[in-house]
């Protein structure tokens, strides 16, 4: 690259920087105070970009009417913004952080067919910008205007923020809160305001982050998970909470990619090696190495415990006679369910014991492990393609369904090493980083993975042909791997898991070398949901990037969470309504996606703390009111 | 002032406070007296807001209070000094007294940095020290220093003197004797009984989640057998 | 016999001297109270010992083997227990639960997926909960239980390795002053009953002058007294920088 070269890409990466920072800094705003991942930040950009492009249709595209569109569709996004926190988020604050996840993307999902109803599925792209369309010449190139103005916005945007939180009273409480927000209230701070307002400052730039980009980027329905997923990046790669760490990670990110976009394909010794496509996995590999460098990324600092963790869980008793009875009586009706059914509800069948068996091996790091993971559809993935490429290499079905499990193992044990050397929402962060990178391999590798068609013709063995054969292989495969992963919670293994989980100090004190432990159940799950994948490949017959993609793990959160995480066969009841529900209501309806976000939305309001946590709550303040006073 | 009656408290399936029944009047110092997990802090938490009652009336100047938020009920002029002292870590001296300022409120002490300064000098030496860098006993009189400045006619104080050194408690005792001679009146709680009879007027004894015992603290110090009963000293 | 041997140890945070030149002894049996203001130093000294914080310079000997460098569970293994000032124990685990988990790691048999941890080493976890007098509780959840109970459950964690060093920090803190004395009495018999050296940090004066052999005084990070009990008591610098006029221990009614 010449000099030239190298100054005009680094100008692009500081306009690409301006925006990530402005969505990346109203999530930290919002998680600081609220303590709320909102996922669905990538969808008020998405949305702020939609809004923009109508406004400026109905408006015209004289400067008035571009830049009023640009501001008012920031605006419009705060005043949703607020909204959604006054009527959602407010009812669910004391709830469980995985079910306020859960929430924010039910929201992805309603927002996401609100948009397809509304602006429908094409690609919409905005006018230039008035006053700024042309180009300037910078060291013998032409270098966008409008960027130039995006290069200045980001810092001015930064200081705006800084003085805001520095220099006023409300910055000053808004820091306060996101410290200690209890202590904060019984101050006299009111933090339904303040958390009100946070939220709308949080959407406006997210708007605006969205609304400044519709001369530079068509509006799509695709733009709110991989927003999401770069501000996710940002702002982890900065440091939670941290705005100029923010901003930091926003540049240094944008930059990455603008020179990976400039160099281009070079050519290493005869191998041709594409820079442009590492775009898509470069921020996550940035993010891996801060990480584990400084696990509270660049300017971020070690989170503290959250206050109010919940009620504890009961001991682990071993499981009744009548619970054994039950779970043999299940497993004899499944057995003899092709006796009397066939074709599709075999499918269904075996779709509903793999993902138990997902959701099952997903429990065992969140639940013991106390690991919550936001990438677990990678070794579900792994253990597909593992299975489908040595299938493919001429193997036979057997092979590959032990070389599946294997490669999901193999990918849990290096992912697992990085992992485990974090917490909270840094973890589940890298497990998405990690599973983001498996899915670009596979998704980017056509000449081995089949790119984005994925594999086909991936069949069972002959003598697993028949849909009824291959459904006892599934039923005993999916069983087996539930009963280890259930047994193995049990053995001393699982204890010393669940004592990290409680209390490292202590664990570390008798001896428990912790780490190692939450590492060995990493490779377990992976293994196990390495089998889940394997079948399912097999089931289908083919495989697609799909199988690995961030919805696939989120599926496998909403099941866990469904269930409840505090109950062995939780998982299990989970992964079976989620895929029963997702089936019917997917075949039936247009807009299942919606759908889905609210059934989700109204399980979260109506029972806050789970189902399974509102049952025992219900059953407990009963015991609790007939009491009365102690002997 | 401060009239509690038939105050019940649970925490999720625990039963912690049951009838518990208490006052305090203007001026006055009173301790809340027990043991660890006896009911002191949940008390004081129930009256502040931060735990909801599930049964009771507590009235603050008259006003029912047992409904409200922690942010309405410190707005009344009721301060509340936690047990971890809880001090914003990342704020300066100056910015964790800015959280707690409110307006100044009519018959009460009226609080600015200057006169809390006065009253505790060491801060007046670390104005812009983040929170996270003070000793133990600096972060005490900083917590109390910041409910002050939300100009309380009444302060609860949970186990003020937990955790700090002979000495510094000493200060702690000195300190709580002047917020008296300002007018306020001064809710504790606490297990050390040489610390509550330096301090306090009047004792209540909680225990199990019940008062137990109400007197002058003149009467407590004089009755051996309600104290080896309740107190274990 | 010195168990433990601690020489010049040194610690410091971004310039400032948190512990420097600490040197002392403590010996099979006794017990040693280490005292002094708060952000005297007294908690980075107590984690320079078990690993939990690298010191700057300075040694740390247990049994004549250098503990620099170790991390907190490889410490344990070579018999040093530690209780915590505010309680760390399993929540989601029973009582009994709590103490098997010391005994397998013990027993180094934490690594099995195939036996049934809550049939392990029963015996010797209720032998040991029966010392503390806990037995009758094995069974309950420790998220339930009273706080000075869970005192009790960590001193018998705490001797699940058949610890020769016991590291208590702040072992009263947040009792009642009877309960106070009756866990510090406890964990004096349990140490000269089986020779294990004690070093344990005390806000309250009654427990420290009724329980400690020797008493040591960190001030501003540095060893400002050391001796017997009414040695201490009576050392004016100590009163000057941290007892006080003595109206918050005994002093004024002995």
């Amino acid at each position: 690259m010449t000099a030239a070269a190298i100054l005009i890409q680094f100008l692009n990466g500081l306009a690409s920087a301006s925006s990530l920072f402005l969505v990346a800094a109203g999530l930290s705003l919002i998680f600081g105070v609220t303590r709320i991942v909102n996922f669905a930040h990538g969808s008020l950009y998405m949305l702020g970009t939609y809004i923009a492009y109508s406004l400026i249709e109905h408006f015209g595209r004289g400067p008035l009417g571009f830049w009023g569109a640009v501001l008012l569709a920031g605006l419009i996004v705060a005043a949703f913004g607020a909204l959604v926190e006054i009527f959602l988020l407010r009812r669910i604050y004391a709830a469980p952080e995985l079910l306020q996840l859960l929430a924010t993307f039910a929201l992805v999902l309603i927002v996401k067919d609100f948009a397809l109803w509304v602006w429908g599925p094409e690609d919409l792209l905005g006018p230039r910008a008035p006053g700024l369309g042309g180009a300037v010449e910078i060291a013998g190139r032409q270098f966008p205007e409008y960027d130039l103005f995006l290069i200045v916005l980001g810092p001015l945007v930064l200081a705006i923020l800084w003085a805001i939180l520095t220099r006023t009273r409300w910055g000053t409480l808004v820091r306060a809160a996101t410290e200690d927000r209890e202590m904060a209230g019984a101050l006299g701070v009111n933090q339904k305001w303040l958390f009100t307002g946070v939220f709308a400052l949080g959407s406006l730039l997210a708007g605006l982050g969205g609304s400044v980009q519709i001369p530079r980027e068509p509006a799509n329905l695709f733009m709110d998970l991989s927003v999401i997923s770069d501000a996710f990046v940002v702002v982890v790669v900065g440091g939670l909470g941290s705005i100029g760490g923010a901003f930091l990670a926003a540049l240094l990110i944008a930059e990455i990619k603008a020179f990976c976009i400039g160099i281009g394909d070079v050519t290493w010794f005869g191998h041709v090696l594409s820079f442009s496509k590492l775009t898509l996995v470069v921020e996550f590999i940035v993010m891996a190495v801060v990480l584990v460098i400084r696990p509270w990324g660049l300017l971020g600092r070690q989170q503290s415990v959250p206050r109010s963790s919940g009620a504890a869980e009961a001991p682990l008793a071993l499981p009744s006679r009548t619970a054994v009875q039950a779970l043999v009586a299940l497993l004899a009706a499944l057995a003899l369910v092709p006796v009397f059914f066939s074709g599709y509800a075999l499918v269904l069948l075996i779709d509903i014991m793999v993902f138990a068996l997902f959701s099952v091996s997903l429990y065992f790091i969140m639940g013991p492990g106390g690991m919550h993971s936001f990438g677990h559809a990678a070794y579900f993935g792994l253990g597909a393609y593992g299975a489908g490429l040595i299938v493919k290499s001429g193997a036979a079905m057997e092979v590959g369904l032990l070389a599946g499990p294997l490669l999901a193992g193999i990918g849990a044990l290096v992912f697992g090493w990085f992992c485990v050397r974090l917490s909270g929402v840094y973890l589940a962060m890298l497990t998405l980083a990690f599973a983001q990178i498996a899915w670009s391999v596979v998704f980017q590798w056509d000449a081995v993975t089949g790119g984005s068609n994925g594999l086909i013709g991936i069949w069972p063995a002959p003598w697993l042909a028949s849909k009824t054969a291959y459904y006892y292989l599934a039923l005993a495969g999916c069983a087996t791997g539930i009963f280890v992963l259930w047994r193995i919670l049990y053995a001393p293994f699982g204890y010393a898991l669940r004592a990290g989980r409680d209390s490292p100090l202590r664990a570390d004190a008798i001896g428990i070398d912790v780490r190692s432990r939450q590492w060995g159940a990493f490779v377990i799950a992976g293994l196990a949901a390495g089998l889940a994948g394997s079948l399912s490949a097999f089931s289908k017959g083919s495989i697609s990037p799909e199988s690995m993609a961030v919805p696939r793990s989120v599926d496998g959160l909403v099941m866990v969470l469904l269930g409840g995480i505090q109950n062995l066969t939780g998982p299990v009841w989970g992964a079976a309504l989620f895929t029963w529900l997702q089936d019917a209501v997917a075949r039936e309806i247009d807009y299942w996606r919606a759908v889905l976000g609210a059934v989700i939305l109204a399980l979260v309001l109506a029972f806050p703390q789970g189902i399974a946590g509102y049952i025992g709550q219900f059953i407990e303040s009963r015991r609790v009111k007939s009491a009365g006073a102690p002997a | 002032m401060l009239e509690v009656s038939a105050l019940n408290t649970a925490y999720g399936r625990a039963h912690i406070l049951f009838d518990v029944a208490l006052d305090a009047r203007p001026g006055e110092v009173v301790v809340l007296l027990g043991r660890n997990g006896a009911g002191k802090s949940t008390t004081l938490k129930s009256l502040i807001g931060l735990v909801r009652p599930l049964s009771g009336e507590i009235r603050f100047n008259g006003r029912r209070i047992d409904r409200l938020q922690p942010y309405q009920v410190a707005r009344l002029g009721l301060g509340y000094v936690p047990e971890e002292r809880r001090i914003f870590a990342d704020l300066s001296v100056m910015e964790n007294l800015e959280v707690g300022r409110q307006p100044r409120r009519d018959g009460a002490a009226f609080w600015t940095p200057e006169r809390l300064f006065e009253l505790f000098p060491n801060l007046g030496r670390m104005k812009e020290r983040g929170g996270g860098r003070m000793s133990g006993g600096e972060q005490q009189m900083l917590t109390i220093a910041r409910t002050l400045m939300g100009n309380p006619s009444t302060v609860l104080l949970d186990e003020p003197s937990e955790g700090l050194s002979p000495l510094i408690v000493e200060q702690m005792a000195a300190t709580i004797r002047d917020l008296k001679r300002e007018g306020l009146c001064v809710l504790l709680s606490e297990q050390n009984l040489h610390f509550s009879e330096l301090v306090a007027d009047r004792a209540y004894i909680i225990e199990t989640g019940q008062i137990r015992y109400s007197g002058t603290m003149a009467e407590l110090s004089a009755d051996e057998a309600v104290r080896e009963q309740y107190l274990s000293v | 016999m010195s168990v433990l041997k601690v020489r010049n140890l040194s610690k410091a945070y971004g310039g400032v001297q948190a512990v420097s030149n600490v040197t002392f002894e403590v010996a099979a049996g006794e017990l040693l109270a280490l005292i002094g203001p708060n952000g005297a130093g007294k908690t980075t000294c107590f984690n320079m010992l078990n690993g939990q914080i690298a010191a700057d310079s300075g040694s740390v000997e247990f049994e004549g083997r250098a503990l620099t460098g170790l991390k907190p569970r490889q410490v344990w293994r070579l018999g040093v227990g530690r209780t915590f000032q505010i309680t760390a124990t399993f929540a989601s685990m029973t009582v009994r639960e709590n103490v098997q988990m010391a005994l397998l790691s013990h027993h180094g048999r934490l690594g099995s997926l195939a036996s049934i941890a809550t049939r392990a080493c029963v015996d010797e976890a209720e032998a040991l909960l029966e010392r503390v007098g806990m037995r009758a509780q094995a069974d309950r959840s420790c998220a339930v239980l009273a706080y000075g109970d869970l005192k009790r459950i960590e001193l018998a964690v705490a001797l699940a390795n058949e610890p020769r060093l016991l590291l208590m920090d702040e072992p009263t803190a947040g009792m009642a002053p009877k309960e106070r004395n009756a866990l510090m009495r406890l964990a004096a018999d349990l140490a000269r009953d089986s020779n294990i050296a004690v070093l344990f940090t005390e806000h309250d004066m009654d427990v420290v002058f009724a329980h400690a052999d020797r008493i040591i005084v960190l001030a501003a990070g540095e060893l400002i007294a050391e001796g017997r009990p009414d040695e201490v008591r009576a050392h004016p610098k100590v009163r000057e920088v941290y007892l006080g006029s003595g109206a918050m221990y005994g002093a004024t009614h002995a």
